[in-house]
């Protein structure tokens, strides 16, 4: 084991981040490990940030970069929402978050995924990835572990899903990831948006399905100090 | 009714005694003074329309535009002094590139009257500058509907189904309380609107004048642009078939 951990090696979200549409709205996931280096900085984090009442984004890569790139977002948006005197587009939250990251594409290392509704368009979900692209999506994923959710989407992904169905498929998929992916683990979160509001929710690590040759979780060694003394054996 | 300010009305920045700025009022003069100007909102979009009066007879036709497009959704026309129309015809242009850069999506019409109403409002705050003398009506077509505004000196802007200002304003408003635009098409609108302004000129006092016509609706796919060459003529020869009935009398 390597016992000399760069412990200040900038904090990084593995990471596995996950937008998708519904009929009605949006469901956005995350797992919710940090890493420094090999390190688990943080295993509850909350990679899923409020820019307004109704648009969220989904943080992958630097921890410090995605947080600096959603504050000004956030502070941005609010002033536009009082000029605009109603609440702002999913659009144009996600081209603020856009222009950032390209323009400062040489200093940044964030994928963002941003997710809402508005009364104009419904539900919808843009990705940018490192590069500062912009683009609609009925479903974006992103971060490490979204690698190994490419194939897994192909074949679960349907559309006008109901809620609980996306949301199903959104836990479904970060528990898969965080099952093959050594920079994501710990519970996964999801916030559903739709035209009623937002709703948050939690699913512990140890209350997921067990995947391929995933072990039941091993309680502490130390239950054995606690366990009554074994019957003594009859020959 | 024109009241003197004597003493007061030399700045912008003097209020006279009884809390009036009479250089912005000045400025209103000088609006009242150009051809009339009219715009109707339709259930499906807006109609403008200009009485351009023309100054000399070797003026190529078609040639000093008072209606210009400030997005492709959105339109300006224009009364008063011209060279200072052209400068917040700039101004707004210059808003909804930006709004659009920034933002992602074209600039809602509310949001861009209310630049250009403060653009306007600036320049009747400080002494080195002369409050522009120009009225201007602003008619688009965003993601909540047809909406237009109306912007004067003193950078107070509305929003109106109905506005004309200019010379003929007065009887051009008389007319447009008469129809009834929450049941209109633009196509009739635009029958409308040239019926009135034939209406209002004044052919004692102006000779020849020019009509110009545009509109942002429907049927032109919510895109601010002139009123079709076809539907300009028949909505001229209406108009002076109107006023030829209107003379029989």
């Amino acid at each position: 084991m390597d016992l000399n951990m760069d412990l200040n090696a900038p904090h990084s979200m593995g990471t596995t981040i996950i937008g998708v549409t519904y009929n009605g709205g949006v469901v956005l996931g995350a797992d919710s490990r940090t890493s420094t280096g090999m390190y688990v900085a943080n295993r509850a984090s909350d990679k899923i940030t409020q820019l307004t009442d109704n648009v969220y984004v989904c943080r992958s890569g630097s921890a410090a970069d995605s947080q600096l790139v959603s504050d000004y977002v956030r502070y941005f948006l609010h002033q536009h929402t009082i000029q605009l005197g109603q609440p702002a587009t999913v659009k144009v939250a996600a081209n603020l978050i856009r222009l950032l990251s390209y323009n400062n594409k040489n200093m940044l290392e964030t994928g963002l995924i941003v997710g809402g509704w508005d009364k104009y368009e419904g539900g919808k979900i843009y990705g940018i990835p490192l590069g500062g692209t912009l683009i609609e999506q009925p479903f974006a994923i992103g971060g490490s572990g979204s690698s190994y959710l490419y194939g897994f989407f192909d074949q679960a992904w349907k559309e006008g899903m109901t809620k609980d169905e996306a949301e199903q498929l959104v836990v479904k998929a970060v528990s898969l990831s965080i099952a093959r992916d050594g920079a994501s683990g710990g519970v996964v979160r999801t916030v559903v948006i739709n035209s009623e509001g937002v709703t948050r929710n939690f699913y512990p690590g140890d209350k997921l399905q067990l995947w391929h040759e995933e072990l039941e979780p091993q309680n502490s060694l130390l239950d054995i100090l606690n366990s009554p003394s074994p019957e003594p054996m009859n020959i | 009714m024109s009241s003197i300010g004597t003493g007061y009305d030399l700045s912008v920045t003097t209020f006279s005694p009884d809390g009036r700025v009479f250089q912005i009022e000045y400025a209103a003069k000088a609006v009242d003074n150009s051809g009339t100007v009219i715009g109707i909102k339709c259930k499906d979009g807006i109609v403008m329309g200009v009485e351009k009066l023309i100054a000399s007879k070797m003026i190529l036709p078609g040639s000093n535009r008072r209606i210009h497009s400030v997005h492709r959704h959105s339109g300006m026309a224009v009364a008063g002094l011209a060279a200072d129309g052209r400068q917040i015809v700039a101004r707004a242009k210059s808003e909804a590139t930006n709004y659009q850069s920034g933002y992602g999506e074209p600039i809602p019409v509310k949001e861009l009257a209310e630049r250009v109403a403060s653009y306007v409002h600036l320049c009747t705050l400080y002494w080195w500058l002369r409050p522009f003398g120009c009225g201007i009506i602003l008619g688009g077509y965003d993601r909540d509907g047809p909406q237009l505004y109306m912007v004067e000196p003193s950078g107070i802007s509305y929003r109106y189904f109905g506005a004309a200002i200019g010379k003929g304003k007065q009887a051009a408003k008389t007319e447009i309380e008469k129809l009834n635009l929450s049941e209109m098409t633009c196509r009739e609108g635009v029958i409308e609107v040239a019926k009135i302004i034939y209406k209002v000129h004044d052919e004692a006092k102006d000779k020849a004048f020019e009509l110009e016509m545009s509109w942002v609706c429907d049927e032109s796919k919510q895109q601010h642009q002139k009123v079709p060459d076809e539907l300009l003529e028949e909505a001229k020869a209406a108009a002076r078939t109107a006023l030829e009935e209107m003379d029989a009398d």
